[in-house]
């Protein structure tokens, strides 16, 4: 059944990344429990546009949990409250009529804020370009169906492509870690037949690349886990372990 | 001006072979001395990127999104068809063909056509190289399911995710490039202007979105890989970035736009549920695989669909098209769920609704296959309807998904202006009048891996080369021209906000240029379109300034092209006086209220030159010729 409800926000304003910031209150008033949690933000932007004052600076983009261009902490959740679910996913009718919501951008040192919720990841997108590949040039390719791979195989790669890239582990972890999102790029890889001439060499660089950029370590708190709106298993942190230190013991990459 | 499509001659199947051999090469040493500018990361601009980096040429990549691993190619969800054959059910080159064109209700190109069939296997074979996990049988072989329009099952598939294993398969290759150098790689940018000199398209002019600073860049030749326009409507399944200006824009510097009124309203979506809704979400099409689509066979029945007795359940497409059945394509399928809701049968709270029941098929398969193969799409439609589709049947209505029409390219994907290309659903190319499901990514990753690398070597060795500066007078001109019309934009300080504007722009499309469209209401939603467009421009209000992340800024620019396409749309429609595909003019219809075509007079693709502000635009228009398939009226009973 839709309601309405009438809450009060508490989200995160900030000019730009050098600029302090701080938490503005904002009431929303008559919010349908049909709408996403970003169509309330929708809402509150036009109040704000119409009033004469700056809307709150947001990404989004497919708001069908895909593309991963979305992300905020929600009462000090990643992606607020709801498990394994984006914030464009997230609906009203989690909410309860009176409630204050707390709406603060991403924090870690390697994802610099740009504008209120809107942080910066490129630093996601380094740690691919350190190995997050297979090298084959396009052309030449032999037939699809010459590499058979177990079902299973294949169902294990794609729990781990699954990634949508949106930073909610590194927002969640206390040490700001990007070990479950590099991790779930080098799992992917390292099942799949074609990912292996390259595994001990994508393993290194790609965990390197990581630890260069800024982002913490792994503590096993899990928090990534809880929070990843794909439910990405800590089970890759655990393989990129080994192949990790395979790489580091056993082959003559460095 | 005559179109000239480049077709080469000869028979259709030796077409691509033959003009690969006769196309002028660039020497592998003097790749690395050309510049090529690629704007947008999905699967055409991703994997053009990085196949021409392989190449040798020096690339530079342009993307809206904070990554090119975020481009709207990643919604798509599932498959991609290709002509492999794999099941042992006679599928061909010839049969995907023969499927793309009638599929496209005959307004597409066969040459083209004939070519995406002939590279579909490649692009399995590519991007299973590449580490795509697609599904696999027991026996570790690919898996495949069917999809509308084909009575074969050649679609390949990752679960209901294969637009983004597929994308981020193009962006690993990319992110390889960029590793190497041979990418420079440019995110958060908007393009707003291509820069011509001497007929030649030598560059383009972009916004930083971060500081708002215009930006200039030169090269020898332009990819615009920019996506479609469905956002023009408002609410539509894109992601809310999507946008019409890179092409709107290179249509105002003589890029000829092709059949805009070709847009395609996919059947099985979410029903809109509420006056402040973003945006539509898509139930991938395979779900009618396995889901019975039905309405109440009484008008007005309001009983919940589990008190619905069989005998008095409407199984309208099963019944009207036996053969295809739930499977027929998008258009068929979507204008039937508007004509139950118009007499009254629709279900749910609005009653623009139908069911989409997967009861048969939990009882014959069970449970847990059904969960295997939707697992992820049911649990998506939960988040948003809050009701469970294993229990109780899906509630779906058509909204708009994928515009078939696009920026006008011959054989080669060259547009009207020399040097620029386009790619993917950019361009008008190979879906005619109606897009099957599954050859989205196909064309995408075709163009992108497999075409334009030959192609733009052919241009840029048939040309002198010649060096440009970005200090040329043209990069001048563009840039003050899009510095102006930022500064006229935020100037207004009217009172309607830009959303506003683009909801009011996307109800007068629905309303008059949606799923059927009549001589009368397209008159009207044009003169509806000129004076939302006047207002605009004297009230609409955008807060914020130039120098700055300014999301507002960025969606008045792309409303205002949305505002001037939407006419240009209403115009084409106007014009073709037939009903094809997703183009229904209820004037042409036959008696069983199928789409009615007139082969003798509208064989053609309209593409329309722009004029000058405020000026009608020019009609061309490239005769389309049929020496492989008959024109037959389509018929999938």
């Amino acid at each position: 059944m839709t309601k309405t409800l009438n809450l009060t926000l508490k989200v995160w304003r900030q000019k730009g990344p050098d600029s302090g910031g701080r938490l503005e209150t904002y009431n929303a008033q008559n919010i349908s429990t049909d709408m996403s949690f970003l169509e309330m933000i929708d809402v509150i932007n036009e109040q704000l546009t119409i009033g004469g004052k700056e809307p709150i600076a947001f990404d989004n983009d497919c708001r069908e949990g895909i593309c991963g261009m979305c992300g905020a902490v929600v009462d000090g959740r990643a992606h607020g409250p709801e498990k394994g679910t984006t914030l464009c996913q997230l609906h009203m009718r989690h909410f309860s009529d009176g409630d204050t919501i707390v709406i603060e951008p991403w924090r870690s040192r390697a994802f610099k804020i740009i504008k209120d919720l809107v942080v910066d990841r490129s630093a996601f997108d380094k740690i691919i370009q350190a190995g997050g590949y297979v090298s084959v040039n396009t052309g030449g390719a032999p037939d699809a169906n010459a590499i058979p791979i177990s079902q299973d195989t294949a169902e294990k790669a794609m729990d781990a492509a699954a990634c949508i890239g949106c930073g909610a582990c590194v927002a969640a972890c206390p040490n700001a870690s990007a070990m479950l999102f590099t991790s779930a790029k080098i799992s992917q890889l390292a099942l799949l037949p074609q990912g292996r001439p390259e595994a001990a060499k994508r393993a290194i660089a790609m965990v390197r690349m990581m630890d260069e950029l800024g982002f913490g370590n792994c503590t096993n708190e899990r928090e990534c886990e809880a929070e990843c709106p794909k439910e990405i298993s800590i089970v890759n942190i655990a393989r990129m372990n080994r192949e990790f230190f395979k790489a580091g013991f056993l082959s003559e990459v460095k | 001006m005559k179109l000239d499509a480049k077709i080469p001659t000869g028979p259709i199947a030796e077409k691509w072979d033959k003009h690969r051999f006769e196309m002028k090469l660039v020497n592998p040493a003097n790749k690395r001395k050309y510049e090529i500018i690629v704007v947008g990361t999905g699967l055409a601009g991703g994997s053009a990127s990085a196949s021409l980096a392989e190449l040798g040429y020096n690339v530079k990549t342009f993307c809206i999104q904070d990554s090119p691993r975020r481009a709207h190619s990643i919604a798509a969800q599932g498959g991609i068809n290709a002509s492999k054959n794999y099941q042992n059910d006679g599928d061909s080159d010839r049969r995907l063909f023969y499927d793309t064109v009638k599929g496209g209700d005959f307004r597409a190109r066969e040459a083209n056509v004939y070519r995406l069939a002939q590279l579909s296997g490649n692009i399995i074979d590519q991007c299973v190289a590449q580490g795509v996990p697609f599904a696999r049988e027991y026996g570790g072989q690919l898996a495949n399911r069917s999809f509308g329009g084909a009575q074969v099952s050649r679609t390949f598939y990752a679960r209901g995710q294969t637009g983004q294993q597929l994308l981020l398969g193009a962006y690993s290759a990319l992110s390889r490039q960029i590793a190497a150098g041979k990418v420079k790689m440019f995110p958060r940018r908007e393009m707003l202007d291509i820069v011509v000199v001497d007929g030649k398209a030598r560059g383009i002019v972009v916004r930083n979105l971060i500081t708002g600073e215009i930006e200039k860049y030169a090269a020898d030749a332009v990819v615009l890989a920019t996506g479609g326009y469905a956002n023009v409507f408002f609410l539509s399944t894109n992601a809310m970035a999507s946008n019409v200006t890179a092409t709107y824009r290179a249509y105002r510097r003589g890029a000829f736009f092709a059949n805009p009124c070709f847009t395609q309203i996919h059947p099985t979506c979410i029903p809109v549920h509420g006056a402040y809704q973003s945006k539509l979400t898509l139930m991938s099409e395979s779900l009618r695989n396995d889901g019975r689509v039905w309405v109440p066979k009484k008008p007005g029945d309001k009983r919940s669909p589990s008190q619905i007795p069989e005998s008095e359940r409407d199984y309208y497409l099963e019944n009207k098209y036996p053969s295809f059945g739930n499977l027929v394509p998008r258009d068929v399928a979507s204008r039937n769920a508007k004509e139950q809701c118009d007499i009254g049968k629709g279900v749910g709270e609005t009653g623009l609704a139908v069911y989409l029941d997967f009861a048969d098929a939990i009882k014959r398969d069970g449970r847990d296959v059904i969960a295997k193969k939707y697992g992820n799409l049911f649990q998506m439609y939960e988040k948003i309807t809050a009701e469970n589709p294993y229990e109780t049947p899906m509630m779906i209505y058509p909204a708009v998904h994928y515009t078939m029409g696009g920026l006008w390219v011959d054989y080669n994907l060259m547009s009207t202006i020399n040097g620029l290309f386009v790619l993917g659903e950019a361009n008008f190319s190979d879906h005619g009048a109606n897009r099957l499901g599954a050859s989205a990514l196909m064309q995408g990753l075709a163009d992108g891996y497999f075409i334009i690398p030959y192609t733009i070597g052919g241009y840029l060795a048939a040309n002198v080369k010649n060096d440009i500066s970005t200090d040329h007078p043209a990069f001048k001109e563009s840039t003050a021209g899009v510095e102006s019309a930022v500064r006229r934009l935020l100037s207004i300080k009217g009172r309607r906000t830009v959303d506003d504007f683009h909801r009011h722009l996307g109800n007068i499309l629905w309303e008059y240029c949606g799923m059927s469209r009549n001589d009368e209401g397209l008159k009207k939603a044009r003169k509806l379109i000129q004076d939302l467009r006047g207002e605009f421009w004297e009230n609409v209000l955008v807060p914020g300034s130039e120098n700055d992340f300014n999301q507002s800024l960025e969606k008045a620019g792309r409303v205002a092209d949305f505002l001037e396409f939407g006419e240009l749309m209403v115009i084409d429609a106007l014009a073709r006086r037939e009903s094809c595909g997703g183009h229904f003019n209820e004037g042409y219809q036959t008696e069983e209220n199928e789409a009615r075509r007139d082969d003798d007079n509208f064989c053609h693709v309209s593409a329309w030159e722009y004029t000058g502000e405020g000026e009608e635009p020019g009609l061309n228009k490239e005769q389309l010729v049929f020496e492989n398939v008959k024109l037959t009226q389509r018929s999938y009973k």
